[in-house]
């Protein structure tokens, strides 16, 4: 399947780019953050992010489908 | 009508102040978050606020609208800025009626709580040494 994946904050610096196109077979969003970590080296784990899928919160083990957007969203601070 | 909005410029205070004046109202509180110069023993120089925006609206107005239905207010506004900040300038303004005082402190202070812990928005700081850092709240800063 294909994802578009954003990235804010540290992943977006980590990651080097703002969103990307990325061909996985993970079906859940815990899988694809599992391979980007890798990739990208992340510093954050699962466990200190939430994921938005298609605009909107999601659960980790949500059934991901070909063409959504993921955002792995880290512990916020605005205000 | 949008109650929460995400500012790319100054935040117009006085108009979002006039779209809450009711005769209904009896109190008005507002709070004004500012830039400030240090942070956990740090002198800060400057600010960027990033934001997932189509989510960050969206928990927004939730939250706004969380607060119509809790608390006995008229009406309430936020605005949050985005991008580039300088040392005082307004980050974020909340702004709530209500007929009677209480309600309109009670609300206010339950906007800016849930905004900086739900909105999908990240601070980074420019140190006055020239690093920066993404707050990551536990609050420790992800270099």
């Amino acid at each position: 399947m294909n994802f578009r994946v954003l990235y804010f904050a540290s992943l977006r610096d980590q990651a080097g780019c703002d969103a990307e196109r990325v061909d996985s077979a993970a079906a859940e969003a815990s899988v694809l953050y599992a391979e980007l970590r890798a990739r990208h080296g992340f510093s954050l784990a699962q466990d200190r992010l939430r994921v938005a899928i298609n605009g909107d919160f999601a659960l980790w083990d949500h059934p991901l489908s070909d063409g959504d957007e993921i955002v792995f969203l880290p512990p916020v601070s605005g205000g | 009508m949008s109650h929460f909005s995400l500012a790319e410029r100054p935040i117009d205070v006085a108009g979002l102040a006039r779209e809450l004046a009711s005769g209904a109202a009896g109190a008005s509180v507002s709070f004004e978050g500012w830039v400030r110069d240090h942070n956990d023993g740090r002198a800060v120089s400057r600010l960027d606020y990033q934001a997932y925006a189509p989510l960050a609206q969206a928990e927004g107005e939730r939250i706004l609208a969380e607060v119509r239905a809790r608390f006995a207010i008229v009406d309430a506004r936020c605005a949050h800025r985005v991008g580039a900040l300088a040392i005082g300038d307004l980050a974020v303004w909340v702004g709530v009626s209500a007929a009677h005082r209480g309600a309109a402190f009670d609300a206010c202070r339950f906007i800016i709580d849930e905004v900086k812990r739900r909105v999908p928005i990240w601070k980074n700081e420019h140190y006055a040494e020239g690093e920066s850092g993404w707050l990551h709240p536990d609050n420790t800063p992800v270099e």
